[in-house]
């Protein structure tokens, strides 16, 4: 039970495509969804919690289309990423709410809110929660008939160190339940401390996918480029470009400086100081010049 | 088919809202005008009969219908909070026949109980003019419930389409072109109010049994087309 298929889903507004011929599997356990803002990620996860229609393909929770159907609602659990919520009424008169709405009552509404640790708020109109405790509360409006699924869309935004801790402790024993959690986020660290299965989605499309050790290896190990600025540029460009972790390095002559492209990252950052301490040249410069993200996805992409 | 639960987070949302002044506004300002009216010209039955065929029944009914209609459930498509009631395993239809339920129970409360009071503070319910009057807004609240749900489900400018159809078609063009009266709520329910009445104070462009037919067809179509258009909603993220 409770695997989600994805299956060449396509999905496009206008003529933006947003999300293009993505397969994936998401089964039991929890499996992060990275990839950088706007890559199409809220549209992925719409159309698994049957919110979108994909513009082909299909998407599928065991065999049952998720579009248009009530029923999976007893199957899956969201927690969306807008804030909007029914602000006039107080925590837990929107928690009894969605109960009912699942056929289900006070008893379970209560037990969700203490899972999330938002009792004590309970009483109060949800126009005074801060941000950590709408996700709090929008947490245990899906939890309440304890879905099998559970998809969340940028769970951790907006919340402090502490609640961040709370949640991913819930979700991590939800996993291991045998749940299926998905959960959206463009932060690699959050990804790769939560989640055992990574999917990465940049520009729309299925970049990576695998267990976060592999996701890493596959950052670590793109070219990385430096500036590097010298003593002597020349004679330190001769001894790195002997060395097989350097592909190539260009003399910079309008910023003044070496500009390296290294392939294997671990060895580069050992070889460099090393070759400048044995021919006496001293380093003055040495900076990543493509750390960003979007360079980082968008080699996984080419990967 | 009727949510209890999706009924109460409507009538919350409608009556907690800023707008729902409105609600007591204009059938406070409807009893004062008769207070008044009654207070300087003693009772008239044709005075009560405009006051409350061209302020409660031309104004007032399709406003309130307008909040009403419109506030059960567009603030919740515009502002995305509806994932909370389409996230579970309750029909789309069931959804948009509560809300329905609790438009046109609203508009009734705000627009056909004060037109009956007006009209008792009027003149007495002479002629059966307030219980005419009362009839034709129970009906209209119906049909314009249904309208305005609709227009609140498929467009986001769903009050300002609501008060230009209210104020715009039913009154102006309604008094201009003889043709725009037989495709008006009002004149339909005016064919009740016509029939309760008997002797001429009221009178309808349109005859009854076309006016009960079409209130009918106009009530089903727009509700059926509003459940439609709720199970093909479609929320895009916040990218």
């Amino acid at each position: 039970m409770t695997t989600l298929h994805i299956d060449h889903a396509s999905r496009w507004f206008g003529n933006v495509v947003a999300v293009n011929d993505v397969t994936m599997t998401v089964g039991p356990g929890v499996t992060g969804l990275l990839g950088p803002n706007g890559a199409g990620k809220s549209t992925l996860i719409n159309m698994m919690g049957g919110f979108l229609d994909p513009s082909t393909g299909t998407v599928t929770l065991d065999g049952q289309t998720i579009w248009g159907s009530e029923s999976v609602y007893r199957e899956i659990g969201v927690v969306p990423e807008r804030e909007a919520m029914y602000d006039f009424l107080t925590g837990r008169e929107f928690v009894l709410a969605n109960a009912e709405l699942q056929g289900l009552g006070a008893k379970e509404a209560q037990r969700a809110l203490a899972t999330v640790e938002m009792e004590y708020a309970q009483d109060r109109k949800i126009s005074t929660y801060s941000k950590g405790m709408r996700q709090r509360v929008k947490m245990a409006s899906a939890l309440v008939h304890e879905p099998s699924v559970l998809l969340l869309d940028e769970p951790f935004n907006g919340m402090d160190p502490r609640q961040r801790m709370q949640l991913m402790d819930l979700l991590r024993r939800m996993g291991a339940d045998g749940r299926t959690v998905l959960f959206s986020s463009h932060i690699l660290e959050e990804v790769e401390q939560l989640a055992s299965h990574i999917e990465v989605i940049v520009a729309g499309r299925h970049a990576a996918s695998g267990d976060f050790r592999k996701i890493r290896r596959l950052m670590t190990d793109r070219p990385h480029r430096y500036l590097v600025r010298s003593s002597d540029d020349r004679a330190l460009a001769a001894a790195l470009i002997a060395d097989p972790s350097t592909a190539g390095i260009e003399v910079d002559h309008g910023d003044g400086g070496l500009r390296v492209q290294a392939v294997d990252f671990g060895r580069f950052t050992e070889l460099l100081p090393r070759v400048a301490r044995e021919r006496g040249i001293r380093l003055l410069t040495v900076s990543p010049s493509d750390e960003s993200l979007e360079s980082v996805f968008s080699y996984l992409v080419a990967a | 088919m009727y949510n209890p639960t999706v009924a109460r987070l409507t009538y919350r949302a409608l009556l907690g809202r800023r707008r729902a002044l409105i609600l007591f506004l204009l059938p406070a300002m409807l009893l004062v005008i008769a207070a008044a009216v009654r207070a300087f010209n003693g009772a008239d039955d044709q005075v009560a009969a405009d006051v409350l065929g061209g302020f409660a029944l031309a104004t007032m009914v399709p406003l309130i219908g307008v909040i009403a209609g419109t506030g059960a459930i567009g603030p919740e498509i515009d502002d995305g909070s509806i994932v909370y009631l389409l996230s579970k395993p309750v029909k789309r239809s069931s959804i948009i026949f509560t809300k329905l339920i609790v438009a046109i129970a609203v508009t009734m409360v705000f627009s056909a109980v004060p037109t009956f009071v007006a009209g008792y503070i009027l003149n007495g319910n002479g002629q059966q003019v307030a219980v005419a009057y009362t009839v034709a807004a129970l009906v209209a609240s119906i049909a314009y419930s249904a309208l305005f749900l609709l227009l609140g489900t498929v467009s986001r400018h769903a009050v300002v389409i609501g008060l230009v159809y209210a104020l715009v078609w039913e009154t102006l063009f309604g008094s201009l072109i003889a043709g725009a009266r037989t495709l008006s709520v009002q004149q339909w329910a005016l064919a009740l109010a016509q029939k309760v009445t008997g002797d001429g104070l009221i009178t309808s462009d349109v005859a009854l049994p076309t006016a009960v037919a079409l209130l009918a067809a106009v009530t089903v179509v727009a509700t059926w087309f509003a459940g439609h258009k709720l199970s093909r909603l479609t929320l895009a993220g916040e990218e």
